[in-house]
């Protein structure tokens, strides 16, 4: 180990990196000055991160590109079958009905969690007595399994007229409102998804609580003097201000939503027939169910595609309208 | 009365409101894990009365929840311990390096944040497996470090960016090498990330549930998460028992949640600022 550029000190006096801090700048004559900097700490310190990240995300995540290109079914041989499971998946209802489901209950939760979220951070960001205890109501759904959430609010959804939110229907006299939530195919996606705005919109909130306290009040006093009302204080003063936390807000749900698998594997596992399928929950049936691991990875690949692209393109648009107080 | 205070208790009222209506779900869980069949087929939206705890105990037993909170209690801890020592120890030096292979061994971790996992899935069950790995504690322990490292790393790297050398660099002129001066002085100033480390990453090792269900399903082994879903599938019909289970599986993290709000919603709120 004492070979290794920067690792050793028993190869270097302990006076040595002293020295070079009084002279004002380290010895830079011999090896260039990032190997000769004795601040920086020796590579072996990062050695046991990289290869456990190696073994658990890079070595699987690289293997799994390759599998997506054969036939392999987890057992035995398996050969290179080039763009074929692509091909199938073109053909397969059931992925495309996943890859249209995905796209669709992502745009749901970014849009009403986001907008929840907001709406929730500004009540609670006022003067109101109770603002400290509904910060804990809203958020705590957050912290508790989504599975144990999902099942819930299987039970809010429950198909029965006396139960659950029909229950509370009936009892509001809207009766005429009762639906077979999760079992009528056109309702069972929205209701997944209303399910996961109601357990991440206090995160939101969160979020943009955190971007509100960083609105400066002189800001506020100086466009109420200029004659803003709130709606225009709101327009030009804090939403322009926001802008990083919803960059991370949108960030966040947009990538939850892509790969969301708990909810709605035990909300609906999928159902009715191809419902509320998604791009997870078919490539763990693929994989687990029918064994077909080849064609499982392909569609991983396709959600890591979308994740990668949709990260991106956010990241980029986003970032460019972030303004600083 | 002014009219701005007029309209404070107007939105108190409507903000008090909106609250009712959210934990409709909270007041659901909580009265049917109280009542018998009778009771939650009779009137399911009625207050418990009388209430009973019978449930409770019946779920505790049926749902093996004494186990469960052990595994996943052991799952976590260790994960914990190995995140915050490969992520600190890592980001030290990434932070430190920020040029030439340094950065990107960075951007390397930061790539992890984005792939999704179930890309990696299938390889990695093969892997796990292969080790005998799998129903194991190591085999889970393994895969969160791995998958939660990436994120660790970032969190601790921007920290660390934002210490002065200064600290470690006077233990290296008073006569400490490296490892001394990281875990003496530089770890102890990293106090705040790693409540946040530990905060986010306790929350999600502890409800994650793809990954357990798959190596650890059936073994014995299994995690809260897991242990609420077979239980959930085995008494799917009687609610008051699997509510009580429910309960009974929330109620430890809630509870931390509660004691621990303000550092919870803090570390989530500003764990993301990067």
């Amino acid at each position: 180990m004492n070979s290794l550029p920067g690792t050793a000190t028993s190869d270097t006096p302990p006076r040595a990196p002293g020295q070079a801090a009084t002279s004002g700048a380290p010895d830079r004559t011999r090896r260039g000055d990032r190997r000769r900097d004795p601040t920086v700490p020796p590579w072996i310190f990062v050695v046991p991160a990289l290869v456990v990240y190696a073994v658990v995300v890079l070595y699987p995540s690289l293997a799994g590109v390759g599998y997506a290109f054969t036939d392999w079914s987890g057992v035995g041989d398996f050969g290179f079958v080039g763009l074929d499971n692509f091909r199938t998946l073109l053909g397969d209802d059931r992925a495309l009905r996943s890859v249209g489901n995905t796209l669709l209950l992502t745009l749901a939760v970014v849009v009403v969690q986001n907008t929840v979220g907001l709406l929730l951070a500004l009540g609670v960001n006022t003067g109101i007595r109770s603002r400290a205890l509904l910060r804990v109501i809203f958020f705590a759904p957050a912290v508790v399994s989504p599975v144990m959430v999902a099942f819930l609010w299987k039970y809010v959804y429950n198909p029965d007229d006396g139960a659950g939110l029909n229950g509370i229907l009936g009892a509001l006299g809207l009766g005429g409102l009762r639906q077979d939530w999760l079992g009528d195919p056109s309702l069972a996606l929205w209701s997944v998804a209303a399910m996961v705005v109601w357990q991440y919109a206090g995160y939101s909130m969160v979020i943009f609580l955190a971007g509100l306290q960083g609105v400066p009040a002189d800001l506020h006093e100086a466009a109420t003097l200029d004659g803003a009302g709130t709606w225009q204080r709101f327009r030009y003063v804090t939403w322009p201000l926001l802008a990083p936390a919803l960059t991370i807000n949108l960030m966040l749900s947009t990538i939850g939503g892509l790969k969301l698998f708990d909810q709605v594997y035990a909300a609906t596992n999928g159902g009715p027939g191809t419902a509320s399928e998604t791009l997870s929950t078919v490539l763990y049936k693929e994989a687990f169910v029918y064994g077909k691991f080849g064609y499982s990875t392909a569609v991983a690949l396709v959600l890591a595609l979308f994740v990668a692209a949709v990260s991106l393109v956010q990241l980029r648009f986003l970032r460019a309208r972030e303004v600083t107080a | 009365m002014s009219p701005a205070t007029y309209r404070s208790y107007g939105l108190e009222l409507l903000m008090t409101a909106v609250a009712v209506v959210f934990l409709f779900p909270v007041y659901a869980l909580i009265t049917l894990s109280m009542k018998n069949p009778r009771q939650v087929a009779d009137s399911p939206l009625a207050p418990p009365l009388p209430p009973t705890l019978a449930n409770f105990g019946d779920a505790w037993s049926s749902a093996s929840l004494g186990p469960a909170l052990v595994n996943s209690a052991v799952i976590t801890a260790v994960s914990l311990l190995l995140l915050i020592v490969l992520g600190s120890t890592g980001a030290y030096y990434l932070a430190r390096r920020a040029r030439g292979l340094g950065y990107g061994m960075y951007v390397l971790f930061l790539l992890g944040i984005v792939l999704p996992f179930q890309l990696g899935m299938i390889p990695l069950y093969k892997l796990v497996d292969g080790l005998g790995w799998l129903g194991t504690y190591q085999g889970m322990v393994l895969f969160y470090t791995g998958i939660q490292l990436p994120f660790t790393v970032f969190l601790y790297t921007g920290f660390i960016r934002a210490l002065p050398p200064d600290y470690a660099q006077a233990a290296l002129i008073d006569g400490c090498d490296h490892r001394q001066a990281f875990t003496r002085v530089v770890f102890p100033l990293l106090r705040p990330i790693t409540g946040t480390v530990i905060i986010l990453n306790a929350v999600f090792i502890w409800n994650d549930f793809f990954t357990p269900l798959l190596y650890l399903g059936g073994s014995g082994k299994e995690t809260v998460p897991v242990g609420v879903f077979s239980f959930v599938g085995q008494y799917v019909s009687d609610y008051g028992l699997v509510f009580a289970g429910l309960v009974l599986a929330a109620l430890p993290i809630l509870l931390v949640f509660l004691l621990l709000q303000r550092y919870v919603i803090k570390g989530f709120a500003g764990g993301l600022k990067g």
